[in-house]
């Protein structure tokens, strides 16, 4: 038998919803709002929190949220790893429940971007000026490329990306909460405007504001404090190893390797004691289109190629055999980098408590798996489990 | 002409691009580096890479990039970027030539891509791969 004091379950889930919000509003009070619902939905107050984590990317310090949420001294670590920062900074809480530094943690994410596509520094990266003056350094250029190559590589159509994206819509109409709540058909998604080919502007995602929230507790107090408690059976966080391909590469070498998603998902899945095939929920790192097709393929969630017939069949909707990004994923909510990982995992929690509404995958899956990948070649991933 | 940055050349002309070698495991990367990424050695000895690959994978930068980029002096205008095998190494380039005829697996050479005037009104160039027109 596992053993209950060093096992961890998520007891209650906060979001602030992602999108586009009034300008004075801050990631930082999103962040503070997202906390606060995630306390009472625990039924917890900010006081019994012995350990906190948050990360943001570019809206301000988190623990600066002691401020106003009040200065009860408690440890508190900033965490600042991209799009996976929500992934690591859940990782870094349950580490803290294991080791016994306390028996309840809050972990938020908030962010708060300029409009369009994300700007990046050369130097931040490692990387000489002349990388971002000529115009090679753009994320949007990756997605693209690594699309490409994968669907030429195995035999997929384009318009598997805009298959994609519909499902995402039609997700996001389903979830009172997601920003893009208007399905659109896959010819209006490839007619759309071109951003990098053969990405059209609704097959990727937009940069938002938003902010996101869950209280850890040590399994053994979580009964007390959740009806449904969600065992965080395994997380697991990797960086890249050589080969893989990678946003902001000047190079790759001619012997291709997995990417650190690989690396994360065979860790999270041999730590739980489970497997790709029990998965009944996935959250997938959905920046584009294609990285869901990609990422359900690294993840182990399907082979290379089988993409084309799970989808062509819908068996990545709600009510499919693999249900995918149920809350409409990135594209349908927007990224808010230090909280995207936290929505993953907040709908999953949603799902296998049975409280996802209209979206709700039927039939009560017990396991729920997330998947965060993110610059400059870092995976994050958590298998979830139904604790009742 | 100057280079936009001049550690990325061997020579401007002809056009070669300056990568390093491990003394150890033979990798190639681009640009030159101080430290292997695949056997962490520290001996690596600057060459010169080929100017004639493949491609490996292209797009299309339809949009204009936020800083730090630098538009040409008269605007921005869509460029096609990708990754080039050439053998070695795969190295990411400014890609010249019509998008409509790019292709995965077709045959490229290196070419030298004018950015923008320098402060003397010379041109600021970096490089680029554009098609042979060869029949593979």
């Amino acid at each position: 038998m596992s053993d209950t004091r060093t096992e961890v379950a998520i007891v209650g889930v906060g979001l602030h919803p992602f999108g586009r919000h009034d300008a004075s509003l801050t990631g930082m009070a999103m962040g503070a709002q997202a906390g606060r619902l995630a306390l009472a939905d625990a039924g917890v107050s900010w006081a019994d929190i012995g350990y906190a984590v948050g990360g943001s990317n570019v809206s301000g310090k988190p623990d600066t949220l002691v401020g106003v949420l009040g200065l009860t001294g408690v440890p508190f670590v900033n965490v600042r790893n991209g799009c996976a920062t929500g992934g690591v900074a859940l990782a870094t809480a349950a580490n803290a429940i294991r080791a016994g530094e306390t028996d309840l943690a809050l972990v938020v994410g908030f962010d708060k971007h300029a409009r369009g596509a994300f700007a990046a520094s050369p130097a931040d990266y490692g990387h000489a000026n002349w990388y971002g003056e000529t115009g090679l350094m753009v994320t949007t250029q990756f997605f693209a490329m690594k699309d490409r190559r994968y669907l030429h590589t195995h035999g997929l159509k384009d318009r598997l990306l805009a298959q994609v994206a519909a499902k995402a819509f039609r997700c996001g109409e389903l979830n009172p909460a997601a920003w893009r709540r208007t399905a659109l058909s896959e010819d209006e998604i490839m007619r759309a405007r071109v951003i990098n080919p053969p990405l059209t502007q609704y097959m990727l995602c937009s940069p938002s504001e938003g902010a996101a929230a869950v209280v850890l507790a040590r399994a053994d107090r979580a009964a007390d404090l959740c009806e449904r408690p969600v065992r965080l059976a395994a997380v697991a966080k990797r960086t890249r190893r050589f080969g893989s391909f990678e946003v902001f590469a000047p190079w790759l070498p001619p012997e291709a390797g997995p990417s650190p998603s690989v690396f994360a998902a065979r860790a999270v899945f041999e730590a739980s004691g489970l497997s790709p095939a029990d998965v009944q929920v996935a959250q997938l790192q959905d920046t584009d289109s294609g990285a869901e097709i990609y990422h359900m393929a690294e993840t182990g969630l399907c082979e290379d190629g089988a993409q084309q017939a799970l989808i062509d069949l819908n068996e990545t909707a709600p009510t499919g055999r693999l249900p995918v990004n149920t809350d409409g994923g990135c594209l349908a909510n927007g990224e808010p980098v230090g909280a995207s990982g936290l929505r993953q995992v907040i709908e999953v929690v949603l799902q296998l408590q049975g409280r996802a509404g209209a979206r709700q995958v039927p039939d009560g899956p017990r396991v729920g798996f997330t998947h965060v990948y993110g610059a400059p070649g870092i995976s994050a991933c958590t298998v979830l489990t139904s604790a009742t | 002409m100057s280079a936009v940055d001049p550690a990325l050349f061997s020579s401007l002309d002809p056009p070669r691009l300056a990568g390093s070698r491990c003394a150890s495991c033979g990798t190639v990367t681009f640009p030159a580096q101080a430290g292997c990424a695949k056997c962490t050695g520290t001996d690596l000895t600057r060459v010169e890479l080929a100017d004639r690959g493949t491609l490996w994978t292209w797009t299309v930068q339809a949009f204009e990039p936020k800083a730090p980029y630098r538009a040409p002096d008269s605007g921005f205008v869509p460029y096609g970027v990708g990754y080039v095998d050439l053998g070695d190494v795969i190295v990411e380039s400014r890609l010249v030539g019509d998008p409509a005829g790019f292709e995965i697996g077709m045959a490229m050479r290196l070419t030298l891509l004018p950015l923008w005037s320098g402060p003397d009104d010379a041109p600021v160039v970096s490089y680029a791969f554009e098609p042979t027109g060869a029949v593979l």
